[in-house]
């Protein structure tokens, strides 16, 4: 008896978990199913949907906190805070055309789940960090309530920024209350041009260091995006300060060369393919998203270049690289392993079959004691392991 | 002498005192462990000074791997830990136990890295908040939390607390500057988490570990993120005739799309204090004061200036100065960092308290303190992170009258009560401790914090870390992991199912 439970809310969500816990019975949970393609695949007879589960709950501009129901669309979301002049000022990326199906789906709890951020992550935080509460129930289907709806709250653990990143495995997100920022009045980038990965890179991280506030600085190599290389560095505020800044940079990345200038539609559009890695959206081969130490970023992908034909290009000033493997095979082995004589980081396979993320650690593996413990956590939310299983590692 | 107790001491673990003492001998050596009472006494409180407790032993390590095999004693031998930085919790987090060996972590006092490419440090927990920033201000960088007393507090107990600071609405608490940690299990297990790099995938340990409050684990390495210093900074110091005027004030620069660098407000009886000890010029005559501080590049601060005095004078400012040098600028500030030792001189005593409200419920929140400072026969000043809703009522009292300590905290109690009551939370940055510890159940439910302490089972199975701190009452991890399994028919079968 395979079953969609779609309850209504957080009570609905209880029942639900608490027959399956009984039972016993594993469920896969989903908002909209858009991100089915990241993680591993869960092996689970009932599908528990969030999707019905959707709704501002109190939104005030003012205190720059938003309460939604987990199943709210993103979208949705996005231009709510819009109309108001303000956004989400992680960036949530977007992984349906990487993926294949599409832009614009997915759920606010899909983001928070995966813990999605884009370029502006770097000076702005991750999706994590602008969690301030949360309603959920654990897989012992009990709802609890954690963290606050104010800015500022250290009352307990930080349950709420915990569930970021944990793919629905802990608990089952019913309403969350997030930080919202006011949007930035315009933006602009500075682009510079025909440099090397090396070269480019230390010129974002001399950027990254001045206080130039930069919000996005990403280097796309020769090949990736057009013949020559970029090197694109985003600038965001009131019209007067960009302006200015744009000539701090000048003078500070003189060595570089000179820059050209997107203005705020073209530049917006830059940051929006960059943030869903759209120069490799239109292939089928296999993606790596891999979490560096900015300056080791070029590093890695010299050394991976002696064993394997890939694309790749790098956002967080170096730090987050996406590499495309040319011959369709995912290479787990020489991809960690390289990334670790290259100063460690996190690897993530993000596009590949199902069979393939069934065989393969799709997330970076962990020492023992962590695993250890992380596993210890699963079994304190999740007693009987009915949410997700085997979502992020395989058994557990 | 005080309201708030501790569990009793384990008289079997106080009768094996000599054997724990020679045991934690063998593994530190020398001057790391202290045990004479003597000695002990400089550990037996932190800035929660109404409460002290002499420890069970003192032990000093110097080395992860001493820090490592004290904790799996411990563990091994059923003895409690406290782990403590520099002592300057608020809330009495590191405040020892009779029956507990207290864990300093000072001696690891090293700057390890410094990587200004990569924008991160990577210190030992006993650097002090401010020795990141003096580490690597040469190049112009700093570290942006900035709790008032990080000139003496530890990098380690910053993570413990989460810790804040004036700068906090625009640059992040502890947990928004944090990229690694290394930390020792009670079991003396070694995990790293995190590092140079953002975002390592797997559950977010480093969520939990920080403002944990030393419940799960021992730090002993840290990675920061440090920034470039802005690239000038001004001030505007507004005043206002009522506490509606200066809370709107506030809403309306936010809602302008400007978020300060620091934006606090001080009531009538703060501003009063403050004056009387620095004579930073601030205007008497009024019930609120706004100091708006912008930080950034100098055209976007001039800028900003000009669009924060339009915001002021539009709602009713009677009194608006704008810095024009950086001494003035200092001036300015010099009134509000003053404020608690400014109280200090008017009243023997007093009780820094720490709610978190929504910014709207301001002046219904002032009102009512006023209420309750006359119910409870106790006056208050209010100091303000006014841009995060993040209240310090200082309730004034004096320990030598009887019955003052106890008046302060029913106070502080209500104040705290009021501010759940309103939408917010106990504490924004100062921690619960053992200050909060029992008005969690005024903001949480049974569920709520039955689902916390199981998060400590998976840390710390036995809970030899910290006990007594944070929750009120302490379940034995079994009984947390039992489930109350409810065999039945799939639910709500009216729903759409497909």
């Amino acid at each position: 008896m395979d079953a969609t439970l779609k309850p209504r809310d957080a009570r609905e969500i209880e029942d639900a978990v608490r027959w399956a816990a009984a039972e016993e019975q594993p469920l896969e949970v989903i908002g909209q199913g858009s991100k089915r393609g990241l993680g591993r695949p869960v092996q689970a007879a009932h599908v528990l949907d969030l999707s019905g589960v959707n709704g501002i709950e109190a939104y005030e501009p003012a205190e720059l906190v938003l309460t939604v129901k987990a199943g709210t669309p993103i979208a949705e979301i996005e231009q709510l805070v819009d109309e108001n002049g303000q956004e989400l000022s992680f960036e949530p990326m977007d992984y349906g055309p990487l993926q294949g199906n599409g832009a614009g789906k997915g759920t606010i709890g899909g983001v928070l789940a995966a813990n999605l951020s884009g370029p502006r992550r770097l000076k702005a935080g991750a999706a994590r960090d602008h969690i301030l509460g949360m309603e959920a129930v654990s897989g012992r289907g009990e709802i609890f309530n954690s963290g606050g709806k104010v800015v500022k709250n250290v009352t307990g653990y930080d349950l709420p920024r915990a569930l970021c990143g944990s793919y629905g495995t802990l608990a089952v997100a019913a309403t969350v209350t997030l930080k919202v920022n006011p949007k930035p009045e315009t933006s602009a980038s500075f682009v510079l041009t025909g440099l090397q990965d090396e070269t480019a890179v230390a010129a974002l991280c001399k950027a990254m260091g001045s206080s130039a506030e930069v919000s996005g600085a990403a280097h796309l190599p020769a090949g990736v995006n057009g013949d020559k290389s970029q090197t694109v560095l985003r600038l965001e505020g009131f019209q007067t300060s960009v302006d200015y800044r744009f000539s701090t940079l000048q003078d500070l990345l003189r060595e570089y060369g000179q820059p050209g200038r997107l203005d705020e539609t073209l530049s917006r559009s830059q940051w929006q393919s960059i943030r869903d890695v759209m120069p490799f959206a239109d292939t089928a081969a296999p993606v790596w998203r891999v979490s560096v130490a900015p300056t080791n970023g070029p590093k890695f992908v010299e050394m991976l270049r002696e064993d394997l034909d890939v694309q790749a290009f790098y956002d967080w000033s170096g730090g987050l690289v996406w590499v495309l493997v040319e011959d369709g095979l995912v290479h787990e082995t020489d991809i960690r392993q390289t990334l670790e004589r290259a100063g460690g980081g996190h690897a993530t396979l993000v596009r590949a079959g199902l069979s393939v993320r069934t065989d393969v650690a799709v997330f970076q593996p962990q020492s023992a004691p962590l695993a250890n413990l992380s596993k210890r956590l699963k079994a304190q939310f999740d007693p009987s392991g009915i949410l997700n299983p085997g979502r992020m590692v395989s058994g557990v | 002498m005080t309201a708030i107790a501790m569990p009793a001491p384990d008289e079997d673990v106080l009768s094996r005192r000599q054997d724990i003492l020679k045991a934690l001998k063998s593994i530190v050596p020398g001057e790391g462990v202290i045990h004479e009472e003597r000695e002990m006494r400089a550990y037996e409180t932190d800035a929660l000074t109404a409460y002290r407790q002499l420890p069970l032993i003192v032990v000093l390590p110097e080395t992860v791997e001493q820090v490592s095999k004290v904790l799996k004693y411990c563990y091994e031998n059923n003895v409690k830990v406290v782990p403590r930085g520099a002592g300057t919790s608020l809330s009495g987090g590191a405040l020892p136990l009779a029956d507990g060996v207290l864990l300093s972590m000072m001696k690891f006092n090293q700057v390890l890295d410094i990587d200004f490419d990569n924008r991160a440090v990577v210190v030992q927990p006993g650097v002090t908040n401010l020795g990141i920033t003096r580490a690597v201000e040469d190049e112009g960088f700093y570290y942006a939390p900035d709790p008032s007393s990080q000139i003496a507090c530890s990098i380690g107990g910053n993570i413990a607390e989460n810790s804040g600071g004036v700068h906090c609405l625009k640059y992040g608490l502890t947990t928004n500057n944090v990229l690694g940690l290394e930390m020792v299990l009670i079991t003396g297990e070694v995990i790293r988490l995190g590092g140079k790099h953002l975002d390592s995938e797997g559950y977010d340990l480093l969520a939990l570990m920080t403002g944990s409050e030393g419940l799960l684990g021992v730090v002993t390495e840290v990675t920061v993120r440090i920034l470039q210093k802005p690239e000038t900074a001004r001030a505007l110091l507004i005043g206002f005739p009522t506490s509606e005027d200066g809370g709107r004030c506030v809403a309306e620069i936010i809602a302008a799309g400007i978020i300060p660098g620091g934006m606090e407000m001080m009531d009538k009886p703060a501003i009063h204090a403050a004056e009387d000890f620095v004579n930073a010029g601030y205007p008497r005559d009024v019930e609120a004061l706004l100091i708006v501080e912008l930080d950034g590049p100098e055209k976007e601060v001039d800028f900003l200036i000009g669009r924060v005095e339009e915001i002021a004078r539009a709602n009713q400012a009677s009194h608006v100065r704008i810095s024009q040098t950086e001494e003035e600028r200092m001036t300015f500030w010099a009134g509000r960092k003053a404020a608690f030792p400014a109280v200090g001189r008017i009243s023997p005593d007093y009780l820094c308290m720490d709610g978190t409200i929504p910014r709207r419920e301001l002046p219904k929140v002032l009102a009512r303190m006023r209420e309750l400072s006359e119910k409870h026969g106790l006056g208050v000043a209010n100091v303000f992170h006014a841009g995060d809703g993040n209240l310090h009522p200082l309730i004034l009292y004096d320990a030598n009258k009887p019955g003052e300590l106890d008046a302060a905290e029913a106070f502080g109690a209500d104040i705290l009560r009021l501010c759940v009551e309103v939408g917010g939370v106990l504490t924004g940055e100062h921690g619960v401790g053992i200050e909060k510890r029992d008005l969690m159940t005024d903001m949480f439910t049974e569920a709520d914090l039955k689902q916390q302490q199981r998060v400590k089972c998976a840390f710390d199975e036995k809970q030899l870390l910290n006990p007594g701190k944070v929750f009120p009452v302490l379940h034995r991890c079994a009984e947390l992991g039992k489930m109350h399994v409810h065999k039945g028919q799939l639910p709500f079968p009216d729903i759409p199912r497909f």
